[in-house]
């Protein structure tokens, strides 16, 4: 049972125990994107790292893959970590601004700017989908090909596998395409244009449509807000029409 | 050949091939190397076996293809044995009179020995050759003696005998206190203590465990490797047996890459001369030991030089590495404890036991011990391989063995550690060669390459150019290295293109931090040192390219024109024949011009230019 701290707090967990499962059971929240808890961690998105040992000889490890020791130091919001994860998220964003999820990443920890280029990119090649379908649907019918900047996730070849029973479970999975931004704007990368919806929580609807905590809507013109937007007329649904229906991995390419 | 039994057996064998050739008779040594093979080396060693036999000396005088001499700028290079006469830039044209020479009462041959530019005399012998003299060569002492084909060869200059010291007087605990008592770290980059590495693995309680030696060498322009494995690879196999030993592993790995194919030749050659003899198999020496070595070639990935990479890719799995702890020495190849080292720090190991650990512990500085190995390349006089004391400074390496820089120009940086190092600044040249201080000024030492950087270099094209190859050769897994590499490689690609802006310089710094902070493994980790390096050091370049959209350097093309000074222009012509943008106009006689649109900067006017008019503004 090795004893670790985290934190500050000390706490004994079963061997074979990660710090993120860890940190978990104590309550503290550390962002992830690749990470499931139905599927094997793969330590890609870089998110959940920690700060293990003490400095100035510490280092900053994912937490879905470091394996809890006996003795080991984590720090999960040191300054240095947060510096990182902010910078990361700028990243994210940078890279695929029209992600709700990674916009909303970014809006809790505060970044208000990004500096690089939007690229619009569907894939953080989080490696979910991968693993969804080898590792709970048993199917195996995409992977990781190429190398550096060529790497995507491909059928075999670039041809439609016939393990794949269209299950849908990658795109279900899907971090970046599944709960894509409607109101994007691309030429801004924190694109606000969840200031022009109404939040979707239980405030304004019958049922609750957000599960995330703060939702930027809310922050900027929901009830969080200090002066929030008075709406005269409830507002219309998106139009879905245009939005890319068959989004995930590139099928059929 | 029959399998050496016992180490007895091995002893005889040694006895009864005599003193190598070089100490007895007359012995020509000519470097086939992969570069002076390039040079022509194959036609020397024909053209002199042909003048040999032609004055009937074939059966008196030996002739001998080795390994790398390390003065690569000089060659095809050939030694005279017993004298060490040394002959540089030496023709099949030659050969009659080096043969000549030999029969006819040993008078060398003077238009081929080495002159010294400094002092304008001519040096016979290697030893005094200013490029050898300041070097301490251990682990490339036997490249100039023996042919790396013959086994009989590496025992007459006393191979295998650490094997037989260890296997017979020496326990596996006492092997790995003596490697850590040597101070020896891995040669592959990180320098870790490799006694501490050893010592892990020893302890692992576990019926298998492997060895593997990184032979990957992915750093561009670094070849110290190659030639090791070229010129001596049965010392890089006596140091993996004496490891199987001390660690209890019965198989081995060698990683090369696929891209040094004499290389792979070699190491074939060798492990088979080397099973022949009973020194791999089954009971070794008849002394109990179980070791065998299996090849391994790589394809054509720079990230399979990162351990748990290479591991992956021997698995046969995809080259991408995985995050340590747990490290390999504990959890590596199929799971097992496993002691990868790089090649250099195999062939250090025979060196250590037949030397002894507390001469190894004298040479070096306080943490760093023994020498080490670089490849110096790039503006300097003296390109080649080069092994010197750890603690060395760098001035003493680019003057007193390099040669200065070329055409008197004056040096501005020095690359250490590949596309892992980063650039130390001219202002820095005493800095002793050691693993700490490397790193504190904000480089490393990596594998061994050093590439010197004189003032026509422009420090934001050679961050660039690092950025460029680490994001072609990043393994895409985690997203730090795969997208931080990309934006870093296109703000600073923009910024030699003029397209600079002032916010991009700390953008650079802050990514650049992020990309080190939290990348998976090392070549994320080092990848962003050659900018964060230059920036440290070079900002006035990076500002001048941003402010001012001028590259001091006058290297990116983007930012500089052609021009032909029409005073010094004397209408030859030369350069409209070389120039495959047909971007110069000009009549006969007359002054010419560059049309600006046209030109791509390619240099070739510059080179033909004998009034010198062609101008790089």
């Amino acid at each position: 049972m090795p004893k670790l701290t985290i934190n500050g707090i000390r706490t004994d967990v079963e061997r074979g125990t990660t710090v993120l499962e860890a940190a978990k059971f104590l309550g503290i929240p550390i962002p992830t994107l690749c990470h499931d808890d139905g599927l094997k961690p793969y330590g890609a998105c870089r998110l959940c790292v920690v700060e293990v040992g003490t400095p100035p000889k510490s280092k900053l490890l994912s937490a879905c893959t470091l394996l809890a020791e006996e003795g080991m130091v984590v720090q999960t919001h040191s300054k240095r970590v947060e510096r990182a994860r902010q910078l990361l998220l700028e990243l994210y964003v940078a890279t695929c601004p029209q992600s709700k999820t990674i916009q909303d990443l970014a809006s809790s920890h505060g970044l208000r700017r990004v500096r690089l280029e939007p690229k619009n990119e569907d894939c953080i090649q989080c490696g979910k989908c991968v693993r969804m379908c080898a590792e709970q649907m048993m199917a195996g019918a995409i992977g990781f090909a190429y190398r550096g900047a060529n790497r995507e996730v491909i059928f075999p070849f670039h041809r439609r596998s016939d393990v794949c029973r269209q299950c849908g479970a990658c795109m279900y999975v899907c971090p970046v395409c599944e709960l894509r931004c409607q109101g994007a704007q691309a030429e801004t990368t924190l694109c606000s244009g969840c200031i022009n919806f109404s939040p979707a929580c239980l405030n304004y609807h019958d049922h609750a449509m957000c599960f995330l905590d703060p939702c930027v809507a809310c922050e900027l013109a929901g009830p969080l807000h200090p002066a929030p937007v008075k709406r005269t007329e409830k507002p219309k649904p998106p139009d879905l029409s245009a939005a890319r229906l068959d989004a995930g991995p590139h099928v059929g390419k | 050949m029959t399998k050496l039994r016992s180490i007895q057996e091995l002893e005889a064998l040694r006895a009864a091939l005599g003193a190598d050739r070089g100490s007895a008779g007359s012995c020509l040594s000519v470097c086939c190397g992969s570069g002076c093979k390039a040079s022509g080396a194959d036609d020397v060693m024909k053209a002199c076996r042909e003048a040999l036999e032609r004055r009937g000396l074939a059966g008196k005088i030996d002739l001998k293809g080795t390994g790398c001499h390390g003065f690569c700028e000089k060659g095809p290079v050939m030694l005279v044995w017993p004298e060490g006469v040394f002959y540089n830039h030496v023709t099949a044209h030659d050969a009659a009179d080096i043969v000549a020479s030999l029969a006819d009462g040993h008078h060398p041959v003077e238009r081929l020995l080495y002159r010294d530019p400094a002092t304008g005399e001519r040096v016979l012998r290697e030893e005094d050759v200013p490029f050898y003299a300041r070097q301490h060569r251990v682990l490339f002492a036997q490249n100039g003696k023996i042919d790396p084909t013959s086994i009989a060869d590496y025992f007459q200059v006393g191979g295998y005998a650490a094997v037989a010291r260890v296997l017979s007087a020496t326990s596996p605990a006492e092997v790995v206190e003596s490697v850590k008592r040597s101070g020896l770290r891995g040669r592959g980059g990180a320098g870790f203590f490799t006694g501490r590495k050893w010592e892990v693995v020893q302890r692992q309680a576990a019926e298998t465990k492997y060895i593997i030696c990184n032979a990957d060498e992915g750093d561009p322009g670094a070849f110290m490797d190659r030639s090791l494995l070229e010129g001596n690879p049965h010392s890089v196999l006596e140091g993996m047996i004496i490891g199987a030993y001390a660690m209890g592993a019965s198989e081995g790995f060698i990683y090369v890459r696929a891209e040094y194919p004499l290389a792979v030749e070699r190491l074939r050659v060798a492990i088979a001369q080397a099973e022949e003899h009973g020194l791999l198999g089954d009971e070794i020496l008849g002394a109990g030991l179980n070791f065998s070595i299996r090849l391994v070639e790589g394809a054509g990935a720079f990230v399979c030089g990162e351990e748990t990479a290479l591991i992956a890719s021997i698995e046969g799995r995809v080259g991408e590495p995985r995050q340590r702890p747990p490290f390999p020495a504990e959890g590596g190849l199929w799971g097992k404890p496993t002691c990868i080292n790089n090649v250099k720090t195999w062939a250090s190991i025979p060196v250590i036991i037949n030397r002894g650990a507390d001469w190894y512990a004298s040479i070096g500085t306080e943490r760093s011990k023994g020498t080490m190995v670089f490849a110096l390349v790039g503006k300097i006089n003296n390109t080649g391989l080069v092994e010197v004391p750890m603690g060395i400074t760098l001035r003493e390496m680019i003057y007193g063995i390099g040669g200065g820089i070329p055409e008197g120009k004056q040096l501005k940086a020095v690359q250490i550690g590949g596309p892992s190092g980063g650039c130390i600044p001219a202002s820095l040249l005493d800095l002793p060669i050691d693993y700490e201080a490397l790193t504190e000024a904000g480089s490393m030492m990596g594998s061994g390459g050093m590439v010197v950087m004189d003032e026509d270099s422009c420090m934001v094209d050679v961050a660039r150019y690092f950025m460029e190859f680490l994001e072609e050769e990043s393994c895409g897994k985690c997203f730090s290295c795969r997208e931080g590499l990309r934006r870093l490689h296109e703000i600073v690609k923009r910024i030699t293109e003029g397209e600079g802006r002032e916010e991009d310089l700390d953008l650079l710094q802050e990514l650049g931090w992020m990309v080190r902070e939290t990348s998976l493994c090392g070549l994320g980790q080092t990848a962003p040192n050659p900018l964060l390096s230059t920036l440290r050091y070079f900002r006035d370049e990076y500002e001048a390219h941003v402010r001012e959209k001028r590259c001091p350097a006058k290297v990116c093309r983007k930012l500089i024109t052609y021009r032909i000074d029409p005073v010094l222009c004397n209408g030859c012509g030369a350069c409209v024949r070389v120039c495959s943008s047909t971007a110069i106009l000009g009549e006969k006689k007359e002054a010419h011009t560059i049309d600006d649109a046209r030109c791509t900067k390619c240099g070739s006017c510059l080179e033909v230019c004998q009034p010198k008019a062609v101008l790089v503004e």
